[in-house]
């Protein structure tokens, strides 16, 4: 049984050995534009020494610290926790610090800056839009209840693994902008709010703790809002956290059409009954 | 402006479309009672307007098809602009443009039929 598990695994790393191209440098064609300075915009080609562990943001970095100190990047963590260095990475939304350069095809790696964002500089773009939709759909619990000026009324929301199941993944979201900008309505509809923040409406939509899931339905139920969804299925395919956009998109549709139960109310009609 | 809320607005879109789906079936169908060119034929086609069940068919694809057709229309070009003047115009616009189509072929219906002129 145990060389039999060996043995899988050892097929799916040469599986994986396969994918992976190992170079010992790599040429980065950079983005660069800065429209204050006035600046046309134009590509940079730079050429860096990787290794198979390098990923984009190290290649940039290394760019950055030893061939042009000028190039206009952002980023945190280096963990693919913050959400900073989206970008463009062969034309394909992705974190620059979650995608290694053995991972891609081609000698050649073109990086630009995330489509449907302002653009600031060479690979950095304006969140505040982005930002501005998140915050619209009240991506936070309210609940009467939970009274946090007096300590003694304070106590735990109990939630059962069900319960969390119904909208973990969407916690996941580190609102790094990757579906927003491959999402194709954003690209013609501005007042559109996105693949994230239309998730992060049905995150707080369907966790049992929230009250606000009326005041949230009519922000979202919009000319500009739900409706305009095309279900491309873009977002969820370059989300580097394996949240799905699009189902969470569907889910409330689905309830804002009355198809899904709506399960808080069920659960209010139940305590009414047992009161009674 | 706005009189009702775009999930309701969507939720007859779809109820429309779906119905459509069955209407022009039944459409289609009714032209494969008799050879094709035949039932085209004019003596056949008014025949067709004079029996009672297939005007209703008839009104009812063309109802459910300029709903659902011209609110297709206002989504598009819901996009294209941003602005609550254009959201509106194109809003009146639809509706109108609707109303006049459903309008001129019901009065088609009519005439065809022979409703209050015989």
């Amino acid at each position: 049984m145990i060389d039999l598990i060996i043995e899988k695994i050892e097929k799916m790393e040469k599986k994986h050995q396969k994918k992976e191209t190992v170079r010992s440098s790599v040429v980065l064609k950079v983005y660069r534009a800065n429209r204050r300075a006035r600046e046309s915009a134009h590509y940079d080609s730079i050429e860096v020494p990787v290794e198979r562990w390098t990923t984009v943001l190290d290649a940039l970095l290394y760019a950055k610290a030893y061939k042009d100190s000028s190039i206009g990047i952002r980023y945190s963590c280096r963990m693919a926790s913050c959400g900073s260095c989206g970008m463009k990475i062969n034309g394909i939304p992705r974190l620059a610090c979650y995608t290694k350069v053995s991972e891609l095809e081609g000698s050649t790696i073109t990086v630009e800056p995330l489509t449907n964002f302002p653009h600031m500089r060479d690979l950095v773009t304006d969140f505040s839009q982005f930002f501005a939709h998140h915050r619209d759909v009240q991506p936070y619990i309210q609940n009467e209840e939970a009274d946090i000026k007096d300590k003694a009324k304070l106590s735990e929301f109990m939630q059962t693994p069900e319960d969390l199941d119904k909208f973990l993944q969407f916690s996941y979201c580190i609102k790094c902008g990757l579906c927003y900008s491959a999402c194709p309505t954003v690209a013609t509809d501005t007042k559109f709010p996105g693949p994230q923040a239309l998730s992060q409406a049905y995150r707080y939509f369907i966790d049992n703790r929230d009250a606000g899931g009326k005041e949230r339905i009519n922000i979202v139920d919009d000319r500009h809002g739900i409706w305009r969804c095309h279900f491309a299925g873009s977002c969820s395919s370059v989300c580097p956290k394996g949240v799905d956009p699009a189902l969470g998109i569907q889910l409330l549709r689905g309830h804002l059409l009355g198809f899904s139960k709506n399960e808080k109310k069920v659960a209010d009609l139940q305590e009414r009954l047992k009161k009674d | 402006m706005a009189m009702l809320r775009e999930s309701q607005i969507m939720k007859i879109h779809y109820i429309t479309g779906i119905a459509a789906l069955f209407v022009v079936a039944a459409h289609i169908l009714m032209r494969l009672i008799m050879p094709y060119n035949l039932s085209l034929e004019y003596d056949n086609v008014i025949a067709n307007y004079h029996n009672m069940p297939y005007v209703v068919l008839l009104e009812s694809i063309l109802v459910l098809i300029a709903i659902h057709g011209f609110n297709g229309l206002r989504i598009i070009l819901l996009e294209l602009r941003q602005s609550k003047a254009w959201e509106d115009g194109v809003t009146v616009l639809t509706i109108v443009a609707m109303m006049a189509v459903i309008a001129y072929g019901t009065r088609t219906i009519i005439v065809a039929n022979g409703l209050g002129f015989e």
